[in-house]
Formats: C-alpha cells, sequence, structure tokens
C-alpha cells in the first residue's frame, strides 16, 4: 500500500526537528501601530478602503468586546494575553496592490514555493498535466492580507465568487451585508467579537444557484511577522442546489513567544446545497518544552439554512500550542445533514480543546460526529461536543463517535460530551473509548520487522483512516504525514 | 470595563443559611465535628445554592427547586412512627430501622435485633457520646464545594452510624427506612456513616417514601468507607411524594480488592438529584454502580456521579436506564477520573434513556478525564423512543398496545436490574417498576 509506505519512509525521514514550516520570511512589512483601540480598528478599515458601514460594523463590535470577558471553561491553560501588546495589522509593503501574480513580491512566492502550495496557475496547470489530479484554487493569506488568488478567471466563468473578504466588501457589498454576521453574530464569544471589530483578510467564496464549483477552492493561511495576531474571516454561501469543497491549511515561523490566531468562518449553505470544509491546522505548536507556539482560538459554524442542505467539516489538526475550536453545525431546514470528522493529534505541551455542535432544528435532520484525538508527550486532548435536539425537530438523528489514544503516561484524554434530547423522536447514539495501542497490535508490526516507531505510525493511521476517508484526495496525503511527523518521539 | 454579576439570593437560600446559624448557635459543638459544621455552615453561606453556570448543575436548577424553606423537622410523635411503620416498604428477611420526618425512630427501629457483626447508633446519640468513629464523618468530601452537602453537614444532628465488624458475613440485609408523614412541608437532614472493616459482607437498603401534594424537602448524605477486601451492596429506592424535593449525596470510599455494587430505583420527588461520589483508594476493587429513573408528569430527576480512579488495577461500571413519559426531564451526568498511576484501569459507563413522552426531554454528559496510558475506557449514551419494529413484533402476536410498550419498557429496565444480586431484592424492585409502570401508563 502506497500510503502505508509513504508514512514509513516520513519517519524514517524525519530528523531532530520536526516543524518543517518553521523558517520565517525576510520581508518589509507595514504594521499597525501595536495595541488596541477604536483607532486601531479605524486604521485597518482604512488600509482596506472599507465603506462607512463597514467600520460601523467594526466599531460596534469593538465596543460590545470591551464589555466581554475572556472565556475560562475550556481546558486549556495558558498565561494571561495582553490584548495591548499585539499588532492587530500586519502587511508586507506592496506596489499598490498587485495585479498579476508577477508583482507580488518575489520573497512571498518562495515562501509559498516552500510550503508546497502554487499559486502560480501554470505551475498548476504544469503539475496537473504530470499527475492526472485535478485542479484547486488556491487563496494565499499572508498575515493580515490575501497575496494572490489563482483561477478566479476560470471560476467567474462558472459565476462562481472567489476572492479576498476585502475584495468583497468592496466588489460585492450586498452580498457580505446580507450574510456576515449572520452565522456567527457579532458578540457571539470573546474571541469571535475581537475578530469582528479586527478581522484584517480571509477568504470569501459565493456559488451561485445549481452550480456545482468547477474546482477544489483553497486558502493558505501563513502567518509572517513577529508579534502580530492573525485574524482572518471566511464567509462561504451556496446558494440553493449549489456545491462547493473548500481546505484550508496554515502554518507559522518557529518562535519564542506565543502568537494568537482568532478567525471566524461563516457557512451558509442554502436549499439543497452542500458545503465541504476541511481543514488541515499546522501552525507552530510551540518547541519540546512548550515554548513558542501558535494560540488557535477559531469560531467555525455553519448554517444548513435551506431543507435538504449539508455541510461536511472535516479536520486534522496537528498544530498550535492551544486549540480552542469547535466547527458547528446549525441544522435549520428540513431533512438537512451536519457531519464532523476530525483528527486532533497534540504532542509536546499542546493543549486541544475541540469538538463539535450539531444544533438540530428543522425536521429529520441528521448528522454524524466522529472524532479521534490522539495525545502524546506532555500534552492535554479534550473532545467538548454538544448535539441537541429542538423541541419541534422531529425525527433528529445523531451517532457520535469519539476515540482516544494515548501515547506515553504524561499525557491526558478527555472527553466531555453533551447531548440533550428535548423530544421523544430524536434518537440520539453517543460512544466514546479511550484506549492506548495495542500491544498485540504493535507485536504482531514489531515480529515483521516494522520499527517501534513504524509501527505506531501505521497502528494510528488505521485508526484515523475513518476520518482521513473524508479529505479530498491531496489532502489526505498531507494529512497522514502530518500524523506522523507530529507523533515522532512519542514513542519510548 | 467589565462588572461582575452577582447572582440573587433566593429566600430559600437566605433561610437555610440562616436556619445553618441558628442550629449551630443553639448547640454548641466542639471539636472537629464543630469546625466541620461551621466550616460547612459558612460555605454554604458564602455560595449558596448552584446557578445553571455552575457546570455540575447546568441541567438541574436548584435555586427554583429552593425558592422557598420549609421549616426544620422537630421531634417525632408516636402516633406519626406507627404510621410511618405500616407505610414503610416492607423487604421480607431484612432488618429495619426506621426513620421519620428526618429523625429516628426509637420506638419502632430495633438497633439491638442487628445481626451479628452490624453495630449501629443513631448520629445524635454518637455526637453525645462522642463516638470515635465519627472522626470518620466528613472525611471524604468531594473537591468541589456541593452545596447540598454543605448543608447537610452543617445541620448534621439526625442519622446513623454504622459499624461492620472485619471478616463479618451479614446474610440479613439492612434496611434502612425514611417515610415522611407530615402533612404540612417541612426539611429534613439526616446523615448516615458506614464504616464496614476489611473482609466483612453486607447489604444494604435504603428507601424514602412520602405523600404526594406536600412540598417536602429531604437531604440525605452518605458516607460509606469500604475497607480491604469487603463486599457492600446497596439498594435505594427513591418514591418521594410528588411535590417533594430529594437531593441525596452518596460519598464512597473503596480500598483494597472491594467490591461495591450501588443500585437506585428512583420514581419520585418533583426534583431529584442524586450526587455520587466515589474514589478507589486501594488497587484491584471493582465498583458496579446502575440505576433505572421512571419519570412521568413534569418530574425532574437527576443523577450525577464522578468515580476517581485514584489507583491502578480498579475496574468500575455503571449502567443508568431513564425512561420518560409525558413531560418529564432525565438528567444523567457522569465522569470517570483517572490519575496519572492508574493504570490498567477498566472504567465502562452507559447511559440509556426511552423517551415515552412527546415533549419528554433527556440530558446526557458522560464524561472521561484520562492522565494514565495503559487503560480501557469507554462510555456511551443513547436516547431514542421504543423501537417500532420490536412494537410491531409484539403487536402482531395480539398482545395490545399498552401491554405490548410495558413488556418493552420492563425489558428495557430490566437489563440494569438484573444485576442486583439478591434474588428476592430483585424480583421486589422488579415488582415495583411493573407497578409503577402500570399506574402512569
Amino acid at each position: 500500500m502506497p500510503a502505508v509506505q509513504e508514512t514509513v519512509e516520513r519517519v524514517r525521514a524525519i530528523d531532530v526537528d520536526q516543524y518543517k514550516y518553521g523558517f520565517t520570511t525576510d520581508i518589509e512589512s507595514e504594521l499597525a501601530p501595536k495595541g488596541l483601540d477604536e483607532s486601531t480598528v479605524r486604521f485597518i478599515s482604512a488600509k482596506k478602503n472599507e465603506p462607512e458601514w463597514m467600520l460601523e460594523w467594526r466599531l460596534d463590535a469593538f465596543r460590545r468586546w470591551l464589555t466581554m470577558r475572556e472565556p475560562t471553561w475550556a481546558r486549556v491553560s495558558y498565561p494571561k494575553i495582553d490584548f495591548q501588546d499585539l499588532y492587530y495589522y500586519a502587511a508586507p509593503k506592496a506596489k499598490a496592490g498587485p495585479k498579476s501574480i508577477d508583482e507580488i513580491d518575489p520573497e512571498i512566492l518562495k515562501t509559498y514555493e516552500k510550503l508546497g502550495i502554487p499559486l502560480r496557475e501554470r505551475d498548476a496547470l504544469l503539475g496537473i498535466e504530470s499527475s492526472g489530479g485535478s485542479k484547486v484554487a488556491v487563496d494565499a493569506v499572508f498575515d493580515s492580507v490575501s497575496v494572490a488568488t489563482t483561477f478566479k478567471a476560470e471560476l467567474a466563468k462558472a459565476g462562481v465568487i472567489f476572492c479576498s473578504i476585502s475584495e468583497a466588501i468592496r466588489e460585492h457589498p450586498e452580498l457580505v451585508k446580507q450574510y456576515l454576521g449572520s452565522v456567527v453574530p457579532v458578540s457571539d464569544n470573546f474571541y469571535a467579537t475581537l475578530n469582528s471589530a479586527v478581522f484584517s483578510d480571509g477568504s470569501f467564496v459565493y456559488v451561485p444557484k445549481g452550480v456545482r464549483c468547477p474546482m477544489e477552492l483553497s486558502t493558505y493561511f501563513r502567518i509572517n511577522e513577529k508579534n502580530t495576531g492573525q485574524f482572518e474571516r471566511t464567509l462561504i454561501i451556496a446558494d440553493e442546489g449549489a456545491y462547493v469543497s473548500y481546505l484550508e491549511g496554515c502554518t507559522a515561523p518557529q518562535r519564542d513567544e506565543n502568537q494568537l490566531h482568532a478567525a471566524v468562518v461563516e457557512l451558509v449553505a442554502l436549499k439543497d446545497a452542500e458545503i465541504k470544509y476541511s481543514t488541515v491546522q499546522n501552525w507552530y505548536p510551540g518547541d519540546a518544552e512548550g515554548k513558542g507556539g501558535i494560540y488557535n482560538f477559531v469560531t467555525k459554524r455553519g448554517d444548513c439554512r435551506g431543507d435538504n442542505s449539508k455541510i461536511a467539516w472535516t479536520q486534522v489538526e496537528t498544530g498550535s500550542a492551544i486549540t480552542w475550536k469547535y466547527p458547528s453545525c446549525i441544522l435549520r431546514g428540513d431533512n438537512s445533514q451536519g457531519e464532523f470528522y476530525s483528527i486532533a493529534i497534540s504532542n509536546g505541551y499542546q493543549q486541544v480543546d475541540s469538538g463539535t455542535k450539531m444544533i438540530h432544528l428543522g425536521k429529520n435532520t441528521s448528522s454524524r460526529i466522529i472524532s479521534k484525538g490522539i495525545a502524546a508527550g506532555h500534552s492535554e486532548n479534550t473532545y467538548r461536543g454538544l448535539v441537541s435536539a429542538h423541541r419541534r425537530a422531529t425525527g433528529a438523528r445523531n451517532f457520535t463517535n469519539c476515540d482516544s489514544l494515548l501515547i506515553g503516561d504524561k499525557c491526558g484524554a478527555h472527553t466531555v460530551p453533551y447531548i440533550e434530547a428535548n423530544n421523544s423522536s430524536a434518537m440520539f447514539e453517543h460512544e466514546a473509548t479511550t484506549s492506548k495501542i495495542s500491544d498485540d497490535q504493535k507485536f504482531y508490526c514489531l515480529q515483521r520487522g516494522l520499527s517501534e516507531e513504524e509501527a505506531v505510525a501505521l497502528i494510528v493511521n488505521g485508526f484515523v483512516k475513518d476520518v482521513l476517508q473524508q479529505l479530498p484526495m491531496e489532502f489526505a496525503v498531507e494529512a497522514q504525514k502530518l500524523i506522523a511527523v507530529s507523533l515522532e518521539g512519542s514513542v519510548g | 470595563m467589565t462588572t461582575d454579576i452577582r447572582t440573587l439570593r433566593t429566600s430559600g437560600e437566605e433561610a437555610f443559611a440562616q436556619a445553618a446559624e441558628a442550629r449551630l448557635a443553639a448547640e454548641p459543638t466542639q471539636g472537629r465535628i464543630g469546625e466541620l459544621r461551621r466550616a460547612a455552615a459558612s460555605a454554604f453561606a458564602e455560595h449558596g445554592l448552584p446557578t445553571r453556570r455552575v457546570e455540575e448543575w447546568k441541567y438541574t436548577d436548584l435555586r427554583a427547586a429552593v425558592r422557598e424553606a420549609p421549616p426544620l423537622a422537630g421531634e417525632v410523635t408516636a402516633s406519626a412512627e406507627a404510621e410511618a411503620g405500616l407505610r414503610a416498604i416492607a423487604f421480607p428477611g431484612t432488618e429495619r430501622v426506621l426513620f421519620v420526618n428526618g429523625a429516628y425512630g426509637r420506638g419502632a427501629s430495633h438497633l439491638g435485633r442487628l445481626p451479628a457483626g452490624v453495630s449501629a447508633v443513631p448520629l445524635a446519640a454518637a455526637l453525645a457520646s462522642g463516638s470515635p468513629l465519627l472522626d470518620r464523618i466528613g472525611g471524604l468530601a468531594p473537591q468541589r464545594y456541593d452545596a447540598a452537602l454543605a448543608l447537610n453537614t452543617a445541620m448534621l444532628r439526625e442519622g446513623l452510624v454504622i459499624h461492620v465488624s472485619a471478616g463479618a458475613r451479614v446474610e440479613t440485609p439492612i434496611h434502612i427506612a425514611h417515610v415522611f408523614t407530615a402533612d404540612a412541608p417541612l426539611s429534613t437532614f439526616t446523615r448516615m456513616l458506614v464504616v464496614v472493616e476489611e473482609g466483612a459482607q453486607v447489604a444494604f437498603i435504603e428507601s424514602h417514601q412520602g405523600p404526594d401534594g406536600i412540598a417536602y424537602q429531604a437531604n440525605a448524605a452518605t458516607e460509606f468507607y469500604v475497607g480491604d477486601g469487603a463486599h457492600v451492596d446497596l439498594i435505594r429506592v427513591q418514591e418521594e411524594g410528588d411535590r417533594a424535593l430529594h437531593l441525596a449525596t452518596l460519598v464512597v470510599d473503596m480500598g483494597r480488592d472491594v467490591a461495591f455494587h450501588a443500585f437506585q430505583l428512583a420514581t419520585g420527588a418533583a426534583t431529584a438529584r442524586l450526587s455520587l461520589y466515589g474514589r478507589f483508594s486501594g488497587s484491584g476493587s471493582h465498583a458496579g454502580i446502575r440505576g433505572v429513573n421512571l419519570l412521568a408528569a413534569r418530574q425532574h430527576g437527576d443523577v450525577t456521579m464522578v468515580l476517581d480512579h485514584a489507583v491502578p488495577h480498579c475496574e468500575s461500571r455503571e449502567l443508568f436506564k431513564t425512561v420518560l413519559k409525558d413531560e418529564s426531564h432525565g438528567v444523567f451526568q457522569g465522569k470517570i477520573i483517572v490519575r496519572p498511576d492508574a493504570q490498567k484501569t477498566d472504567g465502562r459507563m452507559m447511559s440509556q434513556s426511552l423517551l415515552l413522552g412527546e415533549f419528554a426531554q433527556m440530558d446526557n454528559k458522560p464524561e472521561l478525564e484520562i492522565f494514565a496510558d495503559d487503560v480501557q475506557c469507554g462510555h456511551g449514551a443513547t436516547a431514542g423512543a421504543l423501537d417500532d419494529d420490536l412494537l410491531f413484533y409484539l403487536l402482531s402476536r395480539g398482545i395490545p398496545r399498552p401491554d405490548a410498550e410495558v413488556l418493552l419498557v420492563q425489558a428495557f429496565v430490566g437489563e440494569a436490574v438484573e444485576y442486583v444480586e439478591q434474588e428476592d431484592l430483585r424480583e421486589a424492585l422488579m415488582a415495583r417498576i411493573v407497578e409503577r409502570l402500570g399506574k402512569a401508563g
């Protein structure tokens, strides 16, 4: 099996330094003044040439944020964040907005090349001709701004709008006004409100009625600048009968201090529409002593607004010092479906508190949750999820399976599910297990000549395969590599 | 910038805090017990009743249930005792100790007749004489503040101190019956301390009953010390009146190679909560905790438990079955903690519920908190209606719908009842379940 072979080779090739995306790009940046007050919000809005209504929206969010408190219920611990000691905006200095890919700073292009993200369409096309795979349109976000979006013209032919959110605010204000903040309200939670005030960039996707998006869309997020927070905002709308598959990847350089990433992602699926959202999150997790790393405080929510709509979240979480993330589905439309597939791997001193919420409101809605948590080293890995059926959500169905695997005796794996059935026709099933890698399985592998690390990688890949199968092909391979990488050093 | 949110005290909360102070002032207690009671009273005065923002009480609004504080129960009259004696559930072949309106029923209980190896003293007498066993009381406090237990400790007066001597094989189960007979609301506080020494084997039944239509409040707490190699069975039957509030706390400490089996059948009270805190302090022990909750009308039944695997090689099994009719509300919160050294822990927790009423509600929160890697832990939770296929099968064989439903529910809850080891008790429990199902259906 080539996939297994690849994992094994991957493990073999690993040297001491695990995180290969830890380099920094030396580039001149433009920063907002350090700290956060109304002028910062105005500065960001002005930088983006935003209309007045958007500035008001941000200021309103900022004022609400001042009255809110940081949430403390998650099972994570970290020193208090000084929100005044951050840069809220960082952009590579550019010459008045690049018109084509050739005007983009070559340093940035090099960065994405190193990360393996093709921004030059012709490279991508060349790649396609040789591998025969499908095309992927990419929106690349570097610190606070989107630097390039590929295949825009080809997507436009199909009527699909794929651009940065800043551009969408300028070019498609009616769509943004209608949907922004309609899934994650401005004052939803501390970090979402902060994001609403200072979000800098992110992707915007609109797939019109009855269109099946002709290619995979993807965004690649990169934090480069020191001491900055990245606040991206993504809004995806699938109009009636539309289909879109969207991928998201993230990396950051290796730094000693902790950096903040507080994103908001909103998905809207109208009648008969389907959105598939996949994430491979590989922010810098900190070093072996737990120094540095990204604080990943993210609000992701999808709204199955129309009947027969479907939203599927797939996530592979291997990075970040702290992850606080609950991609959710509001199953509002009748017969709508929500799915959540997750692999969360923590090693070193990482802390993960992640899960999902499935809120059944419409009739005959169904949801499925498959979560696989793997804890190694000194890490803490928590699954926290909610499944609830409203009084009128007759015929709601849920199946939840969350398994945890512990590798080593210094780590913790926790499961905190909330299951709330408010009517008699709801049918909820939940099962969770926690175990360690079976000695029998390991012995079997060792006895066939695999090293202990190879054996663990193989068994873990088997443990998570239900989730990997849900990822688009390109990501599945990458995810599999990531799993092996992040477990490096956990055996023994 | 941010403002602190203060919760308003309910009048019931205020009244209980004052009552606790008054009782402490009236009966000055010295030494450890006095300190324990004062600490509990001041903790209650400070923290009060939990709001729904307190995670452990997320699904049960105790502040709403304790808007008023009924007066504390006083002395027991001989007629009340006689009435309670008649009303108390009779489990044949058991020895009974009676509590009437929260006070020890002197006339109807025969502590001298308890089987060999078992000795019991009313708590009030033990407090007066300074029994050395009392050093253990309050020794197993849960890690976090528990309002019901704090209030129970502050009010410490009525109850029973039971001692089972080492190696005793007690064949006769001991039935501690709590019967409420007053025709006006009262608050009762009872406390049991049970010390089972090494290698002993004993079974207890704890029952709670009361009349419908009276909003009395019963707060019962039990502390169990199970010595090495002991085998303890506990059966709780909760059949309080339909307007009652029943708050029960059960704290269990298990030594080495212990077998501890608990079973609760809860069918009564307007609002009932069982908080169970179990801790394994010696390896090789087994705990089996099961229960059946039958709820109807607007009843609210909550089972919340924390099982702490602090040492290696212990096994725990939990199974709770909840049947919800009408607009009743069931809650199950279970947490298994596996400490870093508790390798080879084997824990399984299951909560299953049948939603029979259209607007019945079930909230499940099974939790795992695991810090050791060589463990097998799992939990499951299900909620759903009766299986249509099974129902159809029975209907097609000519069984009328109501009977078919009762049969299926009986089978459903039977899976939990069958773990009760004593055959006659198992049958008695099943009979009560069938009777209840028939009555409410």
